[in-house]
């Protein structure tokens, strides 16, 4: 083996144990001897004229079914046009594509069906050369990085180095600057939404108003505030700071503080739907429990206890929205939330 | 070698374009450089040309959509094909994805190659990896293309989500509100951060043309740029190849570039497009028109990330509750920061694996025989602890599916996961280990006393034994040959002081190789034959080939019938 001889170079002895002089690998001074290459197994087409001649017809063959293939598949681009009814998308998309399938298929088999039965199969060994350069050109290198510095002075000249040095740290720097119109300084958007002193609460997505009266006990709605739906802009902006759930429970099951105990109407409460956590909508909840699932990370709120989290990464509760009746019966916010909804950030 | 200058002779039109090409681009002599270049054969090689055909199909399939997608957020009312969704109000983006689906001949096909074939890309880059890993393919020289390899998942990963947004569907919604949530955890810079990258608020109407961009241009360019690196490095180094008799760390052994490569690789090329066109000819991907475009309000219960997304998913769904710190007036979501640690954590380990194993072995020599995984028991028993580590991450990504479809209570199945992100990883290693350590010894066995051949015999005594068949000398080879390591010492410096660096490392060694089966050594082999049949001490090496197919040991004659060759 040549790994046995050039670690035997490395060291004199050769032990029959075992030797360290390259690191820490060792191998055995009596190792088995390589046998070498495995002797070639002659094919069926090598030796019969009759199986060369049947693999050729095979690869052309599939050559052939490959070209029929291609042809189908313009065929079913015309024979399966898309109309108003959507099972001729299925039809063209499964036709075209099986025709172009076949085309690909009969091309690929065909060609590794053709090397591995009509090429020559007998493993040929090549040399390797290690990856380091030779001591000449590894010399030569040294030297023509060493002449490269002399000639231009790069060591010599620490005035020139330094400012280089300085100049390209810098240039970079106004790149950073220009992406700065990506977007604007986020201020306080992130603390207000559209809820305003009065606002109704209305349906998501019809926008209509809702009455106390028809939030009936263990009933749940999805809201947005009033004229979200008639915004021109930020629409969706909007919506995802402001969308709400409304439950109505049996007042004698909420567990309100004392500064809360104003915020909800007759055992309805409202509180952000927009999760704590990552942001997604808490939309799934549970009726015998009372509990808010996220369906995206499984945090879990309990609205019974001002939605604080009984499960899930999710650490803080659904931000409560104080609300009230107006003079037709109507849901009305009290005021914004009082603090910002939706997912945690260092300056909240 | 010598195709140009032949046909040059004969005449002709190839001839001509030959000789054109030679005199202006040297084709020559790029033939003679690589037209035989010798490529080892072996179906575990395969994984990453599946990877990179695949991303000549992502490259052909997804130029074809851009003539149709627009990547713009403004609001329309569609007025499509598809009924369910006429009249409603959704993003341009949305509506042509629709129309694409719909009212584009093959348009559909196109979106379900495209997408298929970005998820076989990443399935056969990671797998592609894990090949690598287990065969210590990433051991000098070539330590270098790992890393390389490693950025090409990753920004598989990236050009995977980027794409996977901009159909602006309502599940894709969902997917950009949580990377927006997750950035806005950042410390210090979250806020800004989510609003640069969305153009103000969550979601805004930039979003899909900004990743638009760095999906069809930054991403797949540097994906290109590091394939041609990659593939580069390889030419360098030469492909490596398993073990066997005839294969050294200095020599390449396989078959030719020009004509056996070229077949078979170019038409491996045709099968792995014909694939993924099967697959999306006859399976609905990412069915959008299903979910609706994107709305902050409404959510589908069971949402799930591609799959390749889904260990980092997992990841912020297995964080324990109330991480978060307020203090100072600033907020720590440890609820997200720490799943982000977890995930960057683990592919940081990953990237620089390579460069720890070498350190800890301490070997400088170039590899280009493959181990056996067996034969390197703690780097594989690593491996798998690695990868259900990653599996019980992905899995977490799945806890309500798990529960819903297992009957189970979801805070249970959680809390399981969390323990099993723990405790499996720990459990793998060592049943990993222990596996290769026995199998390493049941090729001991084999090597020194032959095949198990389940004939019984009796002796002339009255003594049954069971007749050994003897290997032949290619067949033990395989399993004598690899490389032995020892665990060393921790030794004194010039200074004479133990360093902590050496301790470290000498206790490392000792991980490493503290369980270890030392290969056959040709003294173990004489005496094993010694003791069976003493007459035939050099037999395996220069019957072999003749003997190679000839049962052996056809008379109970000899006292000892096994290893009579």
């Amino acid at each position: 083996m040549s790994d046995s001889k050039s670690i035997a170079s490395g060291k004199g002895s050769h032990e029959p144990e075992h030797d360290y002089a390259t690191g820490l690998a060792t191998i055995a001074a009596d190792k088995v001897a390589d046998p070498g290459l495995e002797p070639h197994r002659v094919r069926m087409t090598d030796k019969s004229v009759k199986h060369e001649k049947a693999a050729a017809r095979q690869v052309a063959a599939l050559f052939l079914a490959s070209v029929v293939g291609s042809i189908f598949s313009i065929y079913a681009y015309f024979a399966f046009p898309l109309s108003d009814d959507l099972g001729t998308v299925r039809n063209n998309t499964l036709f075209m594509g099986l025709g172009i399938t076949l085309g690909l298929f009969g091309i690929g088999i065909g060609a590794v069906h053709w090397a591995k039965t009509l090429m020559p199969d007998a493993e040929v060994a090549e040399e390797r050369h290690q990856t380091r350069g030779s001591e000449e050109v590894r010399a030569r290198a040294v030297e023509i990085i060493k002449l490269a510095d002399s000639e231009s002075g790069f060591s010599r000249r620490k005035l020139i180095r330094r400012s280089l040095y300085g100049a390209l740290a810098l240039f970079p720097i106004p790149a950073i600057f220009f992406f700065g119109d990506l977007g604007p300084n986020p201020k306080d958007t992130l603390r207000h939404t559209m809820w305003k002193a009065g606002t109704r609460l209305t349906k998501d997505p019809s926008g209509l108003p809702i009455k106390a009266s028809d939030v009936t006990l263990g009933s749940v709605f999805h809201v947005i505030p009033e004229g979200l739906s008639e915004l021109e802009h930020h629409k969706l902006e909007e919506k995802a700071k402001a969308a709400v759930l409304l439950v109505r429970l049996d007042p004698s099951e909420l567990k309100e503080s004392a500064e809360r105990k104003s915020w909800s109407y007759d055992g309805i409460v409202a509180y952000s739907k927009i999760c704590t956590h990552v942001g997604c909508p808490v939309a799934l909840y549970e009726q015998h429990t009372h509990h808010l699932l996220c369906p995206c990370h499984q945090s879990t709120f309990d609205v019974t206890d001002e939605c604080k989290v009984v499960f899930g990464p999710a650490s803080r509760p659904l931000p409560q929205l104080p609300i009230a009746v107006d003079a037709e019966g109507y849901l009305i916010a009290q005021s914004d939330f009082t603090e910002p909804v939706g997912p945690s950030f260092w300056e909240r | 070698m010598s195709t140009a200058v032949n046909t040059q002779k004969k005449g002709g039109f190839l001839a001509g374009t030959a000789n054109y090409l030679d005199e202006r681009v040297g084709v020559a002599g790029i033939l003679k450089e690589f037209g035989r270049k010798i490529f080892p054969d072996h179906w575990s090689f395969m994984l990453g040309e599946v990877a990179l055909y695949s991303f000549f199909v992502l490259l052909l399939s997804g130029t074809f959509l851009t003539f149709f997608f627009q990547p713009a957020m403004t609001p329309v009312i569609y007025d499509g094909v598809y009924g369910p969704l006429k009249g409603a109000e959704m993003s341009i983006a949305y509506a042509s994805t629709l129309d694409i689906s719909f009212e584009v001949r093959g348009g559909l096909l196109m979106r379900q190659v495209h997408h298929w074939a970005a998820l076989l890309f990443v399935a056969a880059a990671g797998l592609h990896m894990l090949r690598v890993f287990f065969t210590g393919a990433f051991r000098k020289p070539r330590e270098i293309n790992w890393v390389v390899g490693f950025m090409l998942f990753v920004l598989g990963m990236a050009a995977g989500f980027t794409g996977y947004s901009l159909p602006d569907d309502l599940l894709s919604g969902n997917g950009l509100r949580i990377i927006d949530g997750m950035i806005k955890g950042l410390p210090v810079i979250g806020a800004y951060t989510s609003s640069l990258l969305f153009g103000g608020e969550f979601p805004g109407e930039q979003i899909v043309a900004r990743l638009y961009g760095l999906h069809i241009l930054l991403v797949p360019a540097l994906i290109l740029i590091f394939i041609v690196i990659h593939l580069f490095m390889v030419v360098i180094h030469k492909h490596t190849h398993y073990s066997g008799p005839g294969r050294k760390d200095t020599n390449v052994v396989g078959y030719p570039l020009m004509p056996v490569y070229v077949a078979k690789a170019g038409g491996f090329f045709f099968i792995v497009f014909g694939v993924i066109m099967l697959i999306a000819a006859t399976f609905t991907i990412n069915p959008v028109w299903n979910y609706g475009g994107y709305d902050p309000s409404p959510v589908s219960a069971g949402t799930q990330p591609d799959w390749y997304i889904g260990f980092l998913d997992g990841a912020l769904r297995l964080a324990p509750s109330h991480l978060e710190v307020t203090a100072g007036g600033v907020t720590w979501a440890w609820n997200i920061l720490l799943p982000m640690l977890v995930g960057v954590g683990f592919l940081a380990v990953v990237a620089l694996y390579p460069f720890l194993e070498a350190w800890v072995t301490g070997d400088k020599r170039e590899h280009h025989v493959l181990d056996r995984p067996r034969n390197a028991p703690t780097r594989t028993a690593i491996g798998a602890a690695g990868v259900t580590f990653y599996a019980a991450l992905w899995a977490g990504a799945s806890t309500d599916l798990i529960a819903t479809n297992f009957l189970l209570s979801l805070n249970n199945v959680l809390v399981s996961i969390q323990i099993l992100l723990i405790v499996a990883p720990i459990i793998a290693y060592i049943i990993t280990k222990r596996v290769c350590l026995s199998l390493q010894r049941k090729d001991r066995e084999i090597a020194l006393h032959g095949r198990e051949s389940g004939r019984i015999i009796r002796m002339p005594h009255g003594e049954y034994i069971e007749v050994h068949e003897p290997l032949d000398a290619f067949e033990q080879y395989k399993l004598v040959d690899f490389k032995d390591y020892q665990p060393t010492l921790a030794r004194p410096n010039a200074q004479g002081k133990i360093t902590v660096r050496a301790r470290l490392r000498a206790g490392l060694s000792r991980f490493y190789f503290e369980d270890r089966i030392a290969p056959v050594t040709q003294g173990e082999l004489d005496a094993a034959h010694h003791d069976h049949a003493p007459a035939v001490t050099e037999a395996p090496k220069k019957k072999a080939v003749t003997a190679a197919k000839k049962p052996a040991a056809k008379k109970p004659a000899a006292k000892k019938p096994a290893a009579k060759k």
